[in-house]
C-alpha cells in the first residue's frame, strides 16, 4: 500500500515512505493538514533540508513526525514549543514547525504556546485543532464545545471552550490565522504567509474527528463534519458586522492578525554581537 | 559557536575574560565557569533558591563568548529548549533545585532515550515540597537515579567544594558528550552559596570532550545504532539535511519508531545499561583518603565530605585507624571499590544531610558483619567535624566492646 501511495500521490516525496501508511483513522483531518502543509512547503520551494519539524504527543502530532521527510523532533506531551524553541536558537536560519493538536499546544502545553507568542520567536505552529483528545479515547479537551458529549463528559460539556487565536494573537504572535480542513486553499495559503513572516506564526486548522468526536455529537461521518464546518464558518470580515448572539456557535475564518514586531532569535544574536563586541578580541575600547 | 575549529577563538576570549589566576566566587558561579570553560554555549533556565545565581552569571558571561542565555516560562520548558539546543550541536545546560528538579524528571527521561547530551545541575535543597527553601540538603541522592520513569542509566557527579564545582561540571560536560547521556551534577545549595578561592586555569589545561559525529551517510542512517561497536551512536545534528527522526517512544536503530515488538525495546533499553556498565571505569571517580590501615571507613558525599575529611584528620591525631571514602561519581556507584575497601573495616559510617540516602547504596556492597551506620542531620545546617568525630569515638568504643567480648 505505501509503494502504491508513493507513486501516485504528488506530494509523496516529501514523505517518509518507510513509515507509510499513516496510523490516522479514515476520515481524519489530519490528512488534509499534512497535504496542505506539504503543498505549502512545495509552492515556497522550501528545501525539507532546511526544515526542522516538531511535534508533542497525540494523533495531530503524528501527521508531520514521522510521516515528513525532514529532521523530525518527537517530544514530551505539551512541550514540542518549548523544544522548538532551543531549536530555533540553534538554527536560526532553518524553518521551524510545530505540528500539534489542541490538547497538547493549548492544554497541557498551553503556557508554552503564550510564552513563544510573547516571545515573538520564529516558529510556525500548525495547530490541529479538533475538540477532542483523540488518541486517548475521546476525552474533553480544552476546545470541546460547551454542551458537547465526550467519555469524559457523558452528559455534557459545562466547561466552556479556549478561543485559541484569538488567545495567541492577543499574546503577541507576528501572525494568526484560523481555518477549517473544509478550506483547503485557504488553509494552504495561510501556512504560506506563516511560514514566510517572521516573527511567532500560528495557523489553527479545525479539523474533523469523525471518530471521537463527531460520532457522539450526531456527525457520525467526515461528510457530515465538514459539511458543519462550511455551514458554520463565518470569515472574518463579515464576523465584525454580527452581535456576538449571531455569532454563537460559529466558527469565525480568515487572517486574525499579521504585523511586524522584533523577532525573539534576531534580536538575541543582535544582543550577542553588541556585548561579544564589548568584551571580544581585537577590539581595544574593551581592554 | 562552540564546534570543533572554533578554539582559537574561544581559547583567546576565555584568557581574556577570565585570565588565569585565584579567584573569589560562590559554587554556583564556579559551576557556571565551568561550564563555559567546558564549552557550554545555550542555556536555558527557571529561577529558583538556592541554584539562581547559575543562571545569573550565564545570563551575564554567555552573550560575551557569543553563546545564548533564555529564561525559560517554567523548569519543563527550561530542559525542553536545552534538549532542542543539543541536537543542533549546543553544549547545553540548566540549573534548578529541588521542585525544578521533579518538574524536568519526564524530560531528563526523554533525554536518556534518545541519547542527548546535556548537564543538569540540581543544587539540592531541603525538601519535600517547598521545604527550607533557602537551605541546603543532600536529599535527591535517589530523585536523580530513579527520577524518571522506567529502566534508565543516568551518569550523577556531585562535587565537594567552589573549586571541585568548576572541574566536575567540566567533567559532567565531558562524560555526557562522551556517551551521549545526560549528565546531573548534583551539587547542594550549601557550596552553592559558599565563597572561597578558586584557581582559573589556563583553557589548554582543560581536556574538552566532543560528542562523535556520523563520519558519512550511512552512519547518520542510525542515530541509535551501536555502528562503532563501542555502544555509543554518533549523533546527526538537526540542519544537515540528515532527515533524522527523534522520538521518545521505543525507536529502531533508524530512529523509527516501533513500540510493538518487544526485541526492539529490550535491544534499546539493554544498549543504554550495557553503555554504562562497559565503561563504568572511565565514568566513576572518587577520593581516597587514609584508607589503607583503617578500622572505621567513612563514606561521604558531596558537602558532607568536608567535615568528614576535618573529622578523620582529627580522629587521626587521636590515634585511631580512620579513613575516608568519597564518591564523585555517585551514579553508577563506585560500590565495587567499597566492597574491597570494607573487607579490612569494623564499622562503616555514612555522614550526610538527609535521613540516609546514599547509605543504601554503601550497604549493597558491605557484608553482613560490618555495621554500617549512618551520621545524618537535616535542617538545613551542615554536619560539623565535632558531630562526625563524636560518631567515630562512639563507633571505636562499640567495636572495644564487641572485640573484648
Amino acid at each position: 500500500m505505501a509503494k502504491e501511495i508513493y507513486t501516485k500521490y504528488k506530494m509523496a516525496k516529501y514523505l517518509r515512505k518507510e513509515a507509510l501508511p499513516t496510523a490516522l483513522c479514515p476520515g481524519c483531518g489530519g490528512g488534509t493538514v499534512l497535504n496542505a502543509f506539504a503543498n505549502a512547503i512545495d509552492q515556497l520551494r522550501i528545501d525539507p533540508r532546511d526544515l526542522v519539524v516538531v511535534s508533542g504527543i497525540g494523533c495531530s502530532a503524528w501527521i508531520a513526525s514521522p510521516y515528513f521527510l525532514a529532521d523530525t523532533l518527537h517530544t514530551t506531551h505539551g512541550r514540542a514549543i518549548a523544544y522548538a524553541t532551543g531549536v530555533k536558537v540553534g538554527l536560526p536560519d532553518k524553518k521551524v514547525v510545530v505540528i500539534s493538536g489542541d490538547g497538547d499546544l493549548a492544554g497541557i502545553g498551553g503556557n508554552h504556546l503564550l510564552h513563544a507568542a510573547r516571545r515573538n520567536i520564529d516558529i510556525t505552529v500548525i495547530l490541529v485543532n479538533n475538540f477532542i483528545y483523540g488518541m486517548t479515547g475521546g476525552q474533553v479537551a480544552p476546545t470541546t464545545p460547551f454542551g458537547a458529549v465526550t467519555t469524559t463528559t457523558p452528559y455534557r460539556n459545562v466547561e466552556h471552550p479556549l478561543n485559541i487565536a484569538e488567545t495567541v494573537a492577543s499574546a503577541g504572535a507576528s501572525y494568526v490565522a484560523r481555518w477549517t480542513t473544509f478550506h483547503v486553499y485557504q488553509l494552504i495559503e495561510s501556512i504560506k504567509k506563516a511560514l514566510t513572516v517572521k516573527g511567532f506564526s500560528l495557523v489553527e486548522a479545525i479539523s474533523q474527528c469523525p471518530v471521537q468526536f463527531g460520532r457522539r455529537n450526531r456527525m457520525k461521518t467526515p461528510a457530515e463534519m465538514l459539511r458543519w464546518f462550511q455551514k458554520n464558518s463565518v470569515p472574518i470580515s463579515k464576523a465584525k458586522t454580527l452581535s456576538p448572539e449571531e455569532l454563537k456557535g460559529k466558527i469565525i475564518v480568515g487572517e486574525l492578525v499579521n504585523r511586524e514586531k522584533p523577532e525573539f532569535t534576531e534580536e538575541l544574536n543582535f544582543l550577542i554581537e553588541e556585548v561579544a563586541k564589548q568584551y571580544g578580541l581585537g577590539d581595544k575600547n574593551a581592554d | 559557536m562552540i564546534f570543533r575549529g572554533d578554539e582559537p577563538e574561544q581559547i583567546g576570549l576565555l584568557k581574556k575574560l577570565y585570565p588565569k589566576g585565584n579567584y573569589f566566587m560562590q559554587g554556583d558561579e564556579a559551576i557556571a565557569y565551568g561550564a563555559l570553560f567546558a564549552g557550554c554555549r545555550f542555556y536555558a533556565g527557571y529561577p529558583i533558591t538556592p541554584a539562581s545565581e547559575i543562571a545569573e552569571t550565564m545570563a551575564r558571561e554567555l552573550p560575551k563568548v557569543r553563546g545564548y542565555y533564555i529564561q525559560m516560562e517554567d523548569e519543563i520548558a527550561s530542559i525542553a529548549a536545552v534538549i532542542g539546543a543539543s541536537w543542533t550541536g549546543f553544549k547545553s545546560m540548566t540549573a534548578t533545585s529541588g521542585p525544578g528538579f521533579s518538574l524536568m524528571q519526564e524530560n531528563l527521561g526523554y533525554a536518556v532515550f534518545t541519547e542527548t547530551p546535556l548537564v543538569l545541575v540540581d543544587v539540592q535543597r531541603s525538601g519535600p515540597s517547598t521545604g527550607q527553601a533557602t537551605k541546603g540538603a543532600q536529599g535527591d541522592f535517589f530523585q536523580a537515579r530513579w527520577g524518571t520513569h522506567g529502566d534508565h542509566p543516568i551518569i550523577a557527579i556531585s562535587p565537594t567544594s567552589v573549586e571541585d564545582s568548576f572541574w566536575e561540571t567540566i567533567r559532567a560536560f565531558n562524560l555526557s558528550e562522551k556517551f551521549r547521556i545526560p549528565v546531573v551534577l548534583l551539587a547542594d545549595g550549601i557550596i552553592g552559596h559558599t565563597r572561597e578561592q578558586i584557581r582559573i586555569p589556563d583553557p589548554e589545561e582543560v581536556e574538552i570532550v566532543y560528542r562523535k559525529l556520523p563520519a558519512n551517510e550511512e552512519e547518520s542512517k542510525y542515530p541509535f545504532g551501536d555502528v562503532h561497536g563501542d555502544l555509543v551512536p554518533p549523533m546527526p545534528l538537526f540542519g544537515n539535511g540528515y532527515f533524522t527522526h527523534v522520538t521518545g517512544s521505543t525507536h529502531k536503530e533508524s530512529g523509527l519508531r516501533d513500540v510493538y515488538t518487544p526485541e526492539v525495546h529490550d535491544r534499546l533499553v539493554r544498549r543504554l545499561h550495557k553503555k554504562l556498565e562497559v565503561h563504568e571505569t572511565e565514568i566513576q571517580k572518587w577520593e581516597e583518603y587514609y584508607v589503607e590501615d583503617a578500622d572505621i571507613l567513612l563514606v561521604s558525599w558531596g558537602v558532607s565530605a568536608r567535615p568528614s575529611l576535618g573529622a578523620v584528620i582529627e580522629a587521626r591525631k587521636k590515634g585511631m585507624k580512620v579513613g575516608l571514602f568519597v564518591p564523585k561519581t555517585v551514579h553508577p556507584f563506585p560500590g565495587r571499590r567499597i566492597k574491597e575497601l570494607s573487607k579490612n573495616v569494623q564499622t562503616i559510617l555514612v555522614p550526610e544531610m538527609n535521613l540516609g540516602q546514599m547509605i543504601l547504596e554503601v550497604q549493597r556492597f558491605v557484608r553482613e558483619e560490618v555495621p554500617v551506620i549512618g551520621v545524618n542531620k537535616i535542617g538545613g545546617v551542615p554536619l560539623t567535624t565535632e558531630e562526625i568525630l563524636k560518631e567515630i569515638e562512639s563507633s571505636a568504643e562499640r567495636s572495644r566492646h564487641r572485640s573484648a567480648d
